[in-house]
């Protein structure tokens, strides 16, 4: 083929190219047909992502329920110790968390800057809370020589509904390590929750999202919601064994 | 997603799904402070799993996903968490620890 006319056809192609942009928004891709179907590909691949998630915190919550029933007056007297106001007042505070993020992709749907801003600022300051609350009782822990390892300590401490009988401080050990791992594993997911809100919040600030494209917010939005489910398995699992008088 | 394309405000769902979710803590705290017997941890999972399909079904938008996979990723992951939990369990029941 002459040079010429390789070239040629190489500008028609270039051309038809140029239409395609002009003909559809800009924030649609090249592979997807429509922006609904873009926008139901990125939620499908974080719905995946936390499938993986899922089985993550699932084989910690496999660990606790094995050791739970095997030691369950231990797990009971130890969950005894931790302090249930601070546990539920973080319950309440990462439900409103939720209902903020799901106020903040409202917002980026319906175009409103200002509400989106302010949503994703508030989601923040309640992750802090959150975090903050959390740091407390782990201060406490430390304090009550809770952690496991060389200076655990758990002696004398009577097993609810067994008068006479103490805990195992070695069963109870395991009680504070899943404590421990779990509560920590799902606070490291608030921190990277609140690094994606700090991203979300500067493209939000500097109006990159539209009623066309804010998939970021909507996905953002699904992580921050399953790590809010994780917390609402973990408070009644680790809070509230075997409470009553 | 699809609350997108719906003219209907879904800023009342929304808040009513917050106001259950406040209250079913609530219940879990109550329920905890009774004596049911062997029945408080399922009375406290039973809530726990309501509140969690409240916020999967209306903050996560599954209720309202335009898209099939979605629901079936969601239901698979649950079928493999179910298969994890129930088989380990079944097997540590049943089996005579000494």
């Amino acid at each position: 083929m002459p040079d010429n006319a390789n070239a040629s056809s190489l500008t028609a192609v270039h051309d038809h190219h140029g239409e395609a942009h002009a003909a559809h928004n800009p924030a649609l891709l090249h592979h997807f047909v429509e922006e609904q179907q873009q926008r139901d590909a990125a939620s499908l691949g974080m719905w995946v992502f936390l499938g993986t998630e899922v089985m993550f915190f699932g084989g910690l919550f496999c660990a606790y329920l094995v050791y739970r029933r095997w030691y369950f007056g231990d797990f009971a007297a130890a969950s005894k110790t931790i302090n249930m106001s601070l546990g539920a007042t973080n319950t309440a505070v990462l439900i409103c968390s939720s209902l903020t993020v799901v106020l903040a992709v409202w917002a980026a749907q319906t175009a409103r800057k200002a509400l989106l801003v302010s949503m994703l600022i508030l989601t923040m300051v309640f992750g802090l809370a959150f975090l903050g609350i959390k740091g407390i009782e782990y201060k406490d822990k430390f304090e009550e020589h809770h952690v496991p390892g060389a200076s655990f300590s758990f002696e004398n401490v009577p097993i609810p509904g067994h008068p006479g009988q103490f805990a195992n401080p070695r069963h109870a050990q395991m009680f504070f390590s899943l404590y421990f791992v779990m509560t920590g594993l799902h606070a490291l997911h608030m921190i990277i929750g609140l690094g994606i809100f700090a991203w979300l919040l500067v493209m939000a600030w500097k109006g990159r999202f539209t009623p066309e494209w804010h998939t970021p917010v909507e996905i953002g939005g699904l992580y921050w919601h399953f790590v809010d489910i994780v917390w609402i398995y973990l408070f009644p699992l680790l809070y509230l064994i075997d409470r009553h008088p | 997603m699809s609350a997108h394309s719906s003219t209907k405000s879904p800023l009342k769902g929304y808040f009513a799904v917050w106001i259950a979710l406040l209250i079913g803590t609530g219940l879990t705290v109550y329920a905890a402070t009774l004596d049911l017997a062997p029945y408080n941890a399922a009375v406290a999972l039973g809530i726990a799993t309501i509140k969690a399909t409240l916020v999967a079904l209306f903050f996560m938008h599954v209720w309202h996903a335009s898209e099939k996979l979605t629901k079936l990723v969601v239901i698979a992951a649950l079928f493999f968490l179910l298969l994890l939990l129930g088989l380990t369990m079944s097997d540590y029941a049943t089996r005579l620890w000494s």
